[in-house]
């Protein structure tokens, strides 16, 4: 199996092929279309800023490639921000593949911080991404910017509302946690992907 | 809900050993890498390696070990020392580190901050401050607690809040080393204050410690050392009395 991992502007893309080693399963990091086009498996991470992160992948026409992907994709984190709609992080208009907006977390009392940062559980998962075992467990999460519950849901999480930690459609995937820095259950949830 | 955090710390000296670690029943317990992986599988949500050996050389090979924390552990880190420029936390951050945390050099130069925040986002900038208790003021302090500044804890706080902090890392120099507890009063102080995380640092001795930083102090996550090294607290222990103690935590 060929497992490509999407390379861009954006920080930390070698802890996805890390997590995959530790699978014992090789990636390639690679921004070359016709390597990501025949891939069985595509992996688009993310850490970064959404305008700044948008306007690289047009400019290499990465965008255009993504979006017509055929095999199973997985976005993480920012990967999946910029898989939806449209984001507040600086109005940027983004791949949709998932008609839905990118929201800014709005504190509702002093204790909420944004970003929301550190381990939260997973509810609602949807077979497919997960199975039945995710439910309720704990799994890492970075962001400002969330997505909310829509048609495309696939995990839930809450932080001063309920949001999407994870979205699926076709064969588009997507998770707003860190499953390569999510412990056992973060493996579990890649050998998942890797199964689809 | 938001767990919170128990994070152990490791303090990296002749490049590849964990200092002050001694448990009677592990091989490896020298071995950074080893013992990261211990605290991984025990239940901790993440880890902090610290190199105090500070030589150019010793620097190097910081690196090639953050490389080999992040092949080997799935959970984040974050790592400090010797960071004084922005190319000191590229070269971390591309090794696979999560997050760096920078003491001495903010207080030297707080811009430095602020161009962290800038380059990575906010969420990999830790703000590490030394405190002491002194004549009724928390004074801030650099290198490592030896020399003493005009600066005040919770006005250095709210300076690098300002500038881009993702969170703050506050040991309490009067607490640490004494295993009475971690400074409450200070840490819920920080907690109204700021709108960043607050990490508690230096006074654990018993477990009730921990839930006294989180109930007492509202910190977010509690660092310790040598209770974790010397095996006196388990990790996977303390969760369970934390959550019996009504102490929301990833177990």
């Amino acid at each position: 199996m060929v497992v490509a991992i999407i390379k861009y502007n954006a920080g930390n893309i070698y802890s996805v092929d890390y997590a995959l080693k530790r699978l014992g399963i090789s990636s390639v990091v690679t921004a070359e279309p016709e390597v990501l086009q025949k891939a069985d498996k595509v992996i688009f991470p993310g850490v970064g800023e959404a305008r700044t992160t948008m306007s690289y992948l047009k400019d290499t026409k990465l965008d255009l490639l993504i979006k017509d992907l055929r095999q199973p994709v997985l976005g993480i984190c920012l990967g999946m921000q910029l898989m939806c709609k449209r984001s507040e992080e600086g109005k940027t208009e983004c791949l949709n593949i998932f008609d839905v907006d990118v929201k800014r977390f709005i504190p509702q009392k002093h204790e909420d911080k944004v970003p929301h940062m550190g381990w939260n559980t997973l509810s609602n998962v949807a077979e497919g991404l997960f199975t039945k075992e995710q439910e309720g467990q704990f799994v890492y999460f970075v962001h400002s910017y969330y997505v909310p519950v829509n048609n495309y849901t696939a995990a839930t999480t809450e932080y001063t509302l309920l949001f999407s930690a994870a979205l699926q459609k076709d064969n588009y995937y997507a998770t707003q946690f860190h499953p390569e820095k999510s412990g056992a259950v973060g493996e579990k949830i890649l050998a998942n992907f890797l199964r689809l | 809900m938001l767990a919170k955090r128990i994070i152990p710390c490791l303090d990296i000296k002749d490049e590849t050993t964990v200092k002050g670690v001694n448990f009677v029943n592990f091989r490896n317990a020298g071995d950074p890498v080893e013992l990261g992986a211990q605290y991984s599988r025990e239940g901790a949500d993440e880890l902090v390696y610290l190199d105090i050996t500070a030589s150019h050389e010793g620097r190097k090979t910081f690196t090639e070990l953050v490389r080999k924390v992040a092949a080997c552990i799935s959970i984040p880190f974050t790592v400090g020392g010797g960071i004084n420029e922005i190319k000191d936390v590229d070269r971390l951050l591309n090794a696979g580190a999560d997050k760096v945390s920078i003491n001495s050099a903010a207080l030297r130069n707080p811009q430095l901050v602020e161009e962290i925040a800038k380059n990575f986002g906010s969420q990999v900038c830790v703000v590490a401050i030394d405190a002491n208790y002194e004549n009724n003021n928390w004074i801030c302090y650099l290198n490592g607690g030896r020399i003493p500044t005009h600066t005040y804890l919770y006005d250095w706080a709210a300076e690098v809040e300002n500038l881009g902090a993702g969170e703050i890392l506050f040991t309490s120099m009067t607490h640490d080393g004494v295993k009475t507890g971690y400074a409450n009063e200070a840490l819920a102080a920080l907690a109204n204050q700021l709108h960043i995380p607050v990490i508690a640092s230096g006074g654990a001795g018993e477990k009730e410690h921990f839930r006294d930083a989180f109930t007492l102090g509202k910190a977010d996550a509690a660092l310790a050392a040598s209770v974790f090294h010397f095996g006196e607290i388990g990790i996977t222990d303390l969760k369970q009395y934390l959550l019996k103690e009504g102490v929301n935590v990833r177990i």
